[in-house]
């Protein structure tokens, strides 16, 4: 188990270290580099100091060099800078990721556990209306893109029927008490949890209720209802837990995605998280910042895999033995 | 008269009629036409018949387990003590199950949850029943252990079902069936899925455990090697019909409905001949009717070599005497059960 | 016992079921399909709006950047759907945008698939380090976020539509990849693969002729599956607006009206619906093969 743990967290290392590389490279292709950059936004300069400047960078030496250089800076937690916000990259991304982060895994937990809730309840009465609910809402989940959902639910929740607040994390004034300010960045919230929240809901209720058809067909459910124990023990405590178990691995895997969908719902939103900064990098062409959010996301989706793996592991004490 | 029905005060189970059908596509399929047998106290009764023929079915039924839907039993009483399980509410019949009826299963690798320890799974049946605390049912559940001899008890009740061997498994789920002392154990097909030598070591514990509690057993099986090893009496069943019932003597010496001998000759020792060639085994030409287009008459009938146009019609059971009946025109003596 | 000499009579007789048993049963398939009703309006919808996509923009030859009417105009007679914040007729660039947004789904899939199909089939069937190497770098890709991985690339090298369609292919193969190295691993235990091996087959043959067609089922519905995807997945990458400034695509009307459309909600919700209509009818299509291809496994 332990060594199953490390092995893990090496993979990880390895992963990480490969996406600095795939940077780096990326950094290369990129038309302009840093001095360029620096001299844009001092209004232009002369080849001269142009070349001082490249060779103070380092940027003269052999690309291999280059690289280990710039793999030492990276593990050393500098990503280098920008000089449009004029702040480190390290530092812009921990500014912006917890609120992508925060977004991301609310909405997955609650599209787990109401997905799977769904799923097992459709399962109960397979052909009844309900489980006829899920297919159509699993359908809608795979067809609607969600940044346009997003937009509808601004429209009808903030326009049209103003119960929630249409842009932004906080209110302006912010309320005085902790307790309140913490109640606004929630009012905040609601709407882009949801509105990533529904589609990932729609298509794990479908996965659910299918493994739970299959759990409650097993032999095992069976043995639990010739034993004489009760529906609700047999449902919640035998069935539960091996149909939930699809879910959280798809779940896992779907990570990266689900980073990818919050992105698309700060745009829309206006939420001060990674999308809006990687969509004014992109437009302002500030590579540091475009390649340190793809190191962000990528590293948190590492990490967070690492997790998952763990969490099923602990659910299923089929894979502990294995590995 | 009408021995076969006539109560007798050691018929812990008495099942009359009991009937089961199923809804396939709007059509209604009979899958169990009423099958009527006893069960004495620490009686073992086998079951045999061909995959499809119902007796997995009967099985549920008597728990009322049936998959509904769409099952569902239409017809029939089915008496524990005189105490009728087709009229008890939900709550009542979950209070029989696995109290007064135990019942394990063919597949051993599959019939254990695989997200909980041995322990668990045993403990959670105890308490269910019982009203112990947590830590007397654990060690009841080592008890029991020990009482299926599972070697280090202590230690096998922490595993989980997939560090356990088929045979070890099985243990288990007769551990789990004996926890409340049932008056029958149903075991459906509990040997099927194990190795020879575990096979009998299996047989062997039901036996000595049956010797202790007097507990009765209902045995399901395709195998007739089982029913020599383990049956008193024995019912032979075909596409949803009991067609004979007898001791095992009787239906082993003198099986008097041609599937019944069909089914003993496709199993008669084999011996190599002297050229070192296996000889084929006899078989019954054909195969089980399809339940969906069933043809009037004896069921058996389009497979049979001794038809006649009698068996058109459906046969009666022929009652030959206590507990013995045959569901063929061949033994017409009059004497309907 | 048996003589070893002696032919097992089973070896004699079964070859010729083994070459015919693998065969999927593709006109049961085709009838189980013809026999749903919703997968068939999904086709006839998809059938639709391929017509439209071809031949739109002949029978409506308005040009979409055109400025036709005064800007933010809600649906009238005159623009059938409103026209957005530039005056530009909302509902000739939904039928423009059919063809773009056409193209670049069926291109953008068939490079993934390509790619998918490729690496899973070489893992699977050579296994071993071979399919360790490449399940390590099929993990790589899966970690990226695949949209923010495909907006830093269309950033580095440039937003022409080949590079939005090498994109998408880049970021999503990973999924292909994987359900076909499960299908070739459970394929290649099949007997009828280790007599065409006996036979002395070539590999390669192996793969395309013997294994692939027997993976299909699977990867057809996935693909199928997949275009619907990637419609979305243009659509958000040109709702950021990163994307060929040339073609007009349903995802680019969306995102070029993000500050307007508290003002006019036609702007972005009638590209919108046409998205979620052609990715409807791809789901329906999509359920439909699932049925025809399981029956067993109906409305799960």
């Amino acid at each position: 188990m332990k060594q199953a743990i490390f092995q893990r967290i090496f993979l990880g290392i390895v992963m990480i270290t490969a996406v600095i590389i795939l940077n780096f490279f990326l950094l290369h292709a990129a038309p302009g580099d840093v001095v360029d950059a620096m001299l844009a936004e001092g209004g232009g300069g002369d080849p001269e100091l142009a070349a001082r400047l490249r060779a103070s960078y380092g940027l003269d030496e052999a690309t291999h060099i280059q690289l280990i250089k710039y793999l030492g800076q990276v593990f050393r937690g500098d990503l280098g800078y920008s000089f449009y916000y004029d702040q480190s990259v390290t530092e812009l991304l921990l500014g912006h990721l917890p609120t992508t982060l925060m977004l991301t895994i609310s909405a997955l937990i609650l599209a787990v556990v109401f997905g799977t809730l769904f799923g097992v309840y459709a399962a109960l009465k397979p052909k009844g209306i309900f489980s006829n609910f899920v297919t159509v809402l699993s359908l809608f989940g795979y067809a609607t893109p969600v940044f346009w959902l997003g937009m509808i639910i601004l429209l009808v929740f903030a326009l049209y029927l103003p119960l929630f607040p249409a842009f932004g994390i906080r209110s302006l004034p912010e309320p005085e008490h902790a307790v309140g300010r913490i109640l606004d960045i929630i009012h905040h919230l609601v709407l882009p949890t949801f509105t990533l929240a529904i589609l990932y809901l729609a298509s794990y209720s479908r996965i659910s209720r299918a493994s739970m058809l299959d759990v409650l067909g097993s032999d095992y459910i069976r043995t639990a209802r010739a034993k004489g124990l009760s529906e609700t023990k047999v449902i919640f405590k035998h069935s539960l837990k091996n149909a939930a178990m699809p879910v959280v691995t798809l779940a896992g895997l779907q990570l990266a995605q689900v980073f990818s969908g919050a992105i698309l719902v700060e745009t829309v939103f206006s939420l001060p998280g990674v999308g809006p900064l990687l969509y004014e990098s992109i437009v302002r062409r500030d590579f540091p910042v475009i390649l340190g959010v793809l190191f962000g996301a990528a590293s948190t989706t590492i990490i967070a895999n690492i997790i998952t793996d763990l969490i099923y592991k602990y659910m299923d004490p089929r894979i502990q033995s294995i590995t | 008269m009408d021995d076969s029905l006539e109560t007798k005060e050691d018929a812990v189970l008495r099942v009359m009629n009991l009937s089961v059908d199923f809804d396939v596509k709007g059509n209604n399929v009979s899958i169990l036409s009423k099958v009527n047998f006893g069960l004495g106290l620490g009686e073992t009764l086998g079951i045999v018949g061909e995959s499809g023929c119902g007796k997995s079915m009967t099985a549920l039924a008597l728990l009322r387990m049936v998959p509904s839907p769409p099952g569902k039993i239409s017809d029939g009483e089915v008496l524990l003590n005189n105490l009728d399980l087709m009229t008890l509410s939900q709550k009542e019949i979950k209070k029989i199950r696995g109290k007064e009826i135990s019942m394990i299963f063919q597949e051993p690798m599959t019939s254990l949850n695989p997200v909980f320890t041995v322990g668990n799974q045993l403990v959670e049946t105890i308490l269910e029943h019982k009203d112990l605390s947590r830590a007397d049912a654990l060690k009841e559940a080592i008890e029991l252990l020990r009482l299926v001899q599972i070697p280090a008890p202590e230690q096998r009740i922490k595993e989980y079902p997939h560090q356990l061997s088929g045979g070890m498994r099985q243990r288990i789920m007769i551990a789990m069936a004996l926890v409340c002392e049932p008056k029958v154990l149903i075991a459906d097909e509990p040997t099927t899925a194990l190795d020879v030598t575990v096979q009998a070591q299996i047989f062997d514990l039901l036996k000595e455990i049956q010797a202790k509690t007097q507990m009765s057993i209902i045995l399901i099986t395709h195998d007739f090697g089982a029913i020599t090893e383990m049956a008193d009496r024995v019912i032979v069943m075909y596409a949803g019909y009991k067609v004979e019932e007898g001791t095992l003597d009787e239906i082993r010496n003198s099986p008097l409905h041609p599937y019944t001998q069909g089914l003993l000759r496709s199993m008669l020792v084999i011996k190599p001949d002297s050229s070192g060639f296996k000889m084929p085994l006899p078989e019954i030409p054909g195969s089980v009717p399809d339940l969906l287009n069933r043809q009037p008459g004896c069921p058996f009938g389009p497979r049979c070599s001794q038809a006649t146009v009698k068996c058109r019609s459906m046969p009666p059971n022929f009652n030959l005497g206590f507990k013995r009946s045959v569901k063929c025109w061949l033994v017409d003596n009059g004497r309907v059960e | 016992m048996t003589q070893p000499n002696k032919p097992n009579s089973d070896q004699i007789f079964s070859s010729e079921e083994i070459t015919s048993e693998p065969d999927v049963k593709w006109q049961d398939t085709f009838h189980l399909f013809c026999a749903n009703r919703a997968a068939l309006l999904g086709l006839t919808f998809v059938c639709l709006f391929v017509l439209v996509g071809i031949f739109g923009p002949i029978v409506i030859p308005a040009d979409p950047f055109e400025m036709v009417a005064m800007p933010l105009m809600s649906p009238n007679g005159q623009t059938l759907f409103g026209s957005d914040y530039l005056g530009r007729d909302v509902f000739v660039g939904i039928i423009h945008g059919a063809r773009p947004t056409m193209i670049i789904a069926v291109t953008a899939t068939l490079v993934t698939v390509l790619i998918g199909i490729t690496i899973g089939a070489i893992a699977g069937f050579y296994g071993g380090m071979v399919d360790n190497v490449l399940m390590r770098i099929t993990e790589f890709f899966q970690v990226l976020p695949p949209l923010v991985f495909a907006m830093v690339i269309v950033a580095v090298f440039s937003s022409h539509i080949v590079v939005v369609i090498l994109a998408i292919a880049i970021t999503t193969w990973p999924t292909e990849a994987r359900l076909t190295r499960a299908e070739f691993l459970k394929i290649k235990e099949n007997e009828y693969v280790t007599a065409s091996r006996a036979i002395g087959d070539r590999n390669f043959r192996i793969i395309t002729k013997i294994i692939l067609p027997n993976a299909m089922p699977p990867l057809m519905i996935a693909i199928t599956l997949r275009v619907g995807i990637t419609v979305i997945y243009e659509a958000a990458l040109s709702f950021l607006g990163l994307t060929d400034p040339d073609v007009i695509t349903w995802g680019k009307m969306i995102g070029q009206s993000r500050d307007f459309f508290f003002e006019a909600w036609w702007t972005v919700t009638f590209p919108g619906v046409a998205i979620l209509l052609v990715v409807l009818c791809i789901a329906l299509i999509g359920d439909g093969l699932n049925d025809a291809f399981n029956p067993k496994l109906r409305g799960r």
